[in-house]
């Protein structure tokens, strides 16, 4: 049987669903995500459906379901990418996605994740070594107060959260 | 089968009716044809997009039911025409168990299987015509038209 890919992406995993779903396709993520949280240890899953031209109850409860077992996981679920005559139409069908967060596109997204979840390479001190090196290029010794200025005060950029904190 | 329930047009005007196709509903991969085929009629009926995914959804959740609670079965589904207006028409039928009890049946939330409940009352909301036939033992027959605006 055919398997949605999921693509491992830092501490994220990320699913974009382009075919169009069979029940059988719908329960296999389930499973395959929940398996791969678990070997990856992933804070964030990400699931673009913007391919999808209808989300019915049984996708709707895949979703619900993902968001779950991925939060029983540790791991938080976003789906993004719902197409507007999508929207209305669940809100039409009465189905309610208790506990399935959206955001409008993947950047959006991983901006939400982001926020929570820090994305970053598990054991990986790329992110450090980067954090160094800008904080080198930007504190040449002249005026630290301005420098360090729209930064946190940890010297990492600060995570652009304002907008997304849920 | 009887067409006592067809309400007729919109304005209750004659009805008259073109394309007819007749696709089984026997797998998982038959109920994604019918979405398919639903799909490629809606377009034809010059439905909106919204619309368009209504009638989709609904017709995935009616085909849904044929093939888990009735069995399997098949779906007729037409371009309709009255007056000046053109709709889709979808009849899904099964020879299943039945539902003894269609009130129970179409109340939200309700389901004789592992479902949310949904699939008639919720496919219900979606169309603008909603007929359905069953008794025990005898199957079930959903019919459903959608109008374009």
């Amino acid at each position: 049987m055919d398997r949605i890919p999921i693509l491992k992406m830092g501490n994220l995993l990320l699913v974009s669903i382009q075919v169009d779903l069979q029940d059988q396709l719908a329960l296999a993520l389930q499973d395959d995500l929940s398996e791969r949280i678990v070997q990856t240890g992933a804070r964030g899953v990400l699931i673009d459906i913007s391919a999808l031209e209808i989300v019915d109850s049984f996708i709707g409860r895949m979703l619900s379901t993902i968001a779950s077992l991925s939060r029983l996981l540790d791991a938080e679920t976003v789906v993004v990418g719902m197409r507007p005559a999508v929207a209305i139409t669940l809100v039409e069908l009465g189905l309610h996605m208790p506990g399935v967060r959206t955001a409008l596109t993947l950047e959006h997204g991983l901006a939400l994740l982001g926020a929570e979840v820090r994305v970053r390479l598990p054991e990986d001190e790329s992110f450090d070594d980067l954090d160094a090196d800008l904080t080198e290029a930007a504190d040449p010794g002249a005026s630290p107060g301005q420098a360090v200025s729209g930064r946190a005060p940890t010297g990492r950029p600060a995570p652009a959260e304002g907008a997304w904190t849920g | 089968m009887s067409a006592a329930r067809w309400a007729g047009g919109p304005a209750g005007g004659e009805v008259t009716v073109e394309q007819t196709e007749r696709h089984p509903i026997t797998t998982e991969a038959d109920v994604v044809r019918v979405r398919q085929v639903v799909r490629g009629l809606a377009v034809t009926a010059k439905m909106s997009l919204v619309d368009q995914t209504k009638v989709v959804t609904a017709a995935s959740e009616l085909a849904r039911n044929t093939l888990v609670y009735g069995g399997g079965g098949s779906m007729t589904v037409d371009i309709v025409h009255s007056g000046r207006r053109r709709g889709l028409r979808a009849v899904f039928v099964d020879s299943g168990p039945g539902i003894p009890d269609l009130d129970l049946a179409l109340t939200d939330g309700w389901t004789s299987g592992s479902g949310l409940g949904l699939g008639l009352s919720g496919s219900r909301r979606l169309v603008d015509d909603f007929a359905i036939e069953s008794s025990p033992g005898a199957g079930t027959t959903v019919r459903v038209v959608k109008w374009s605006r």
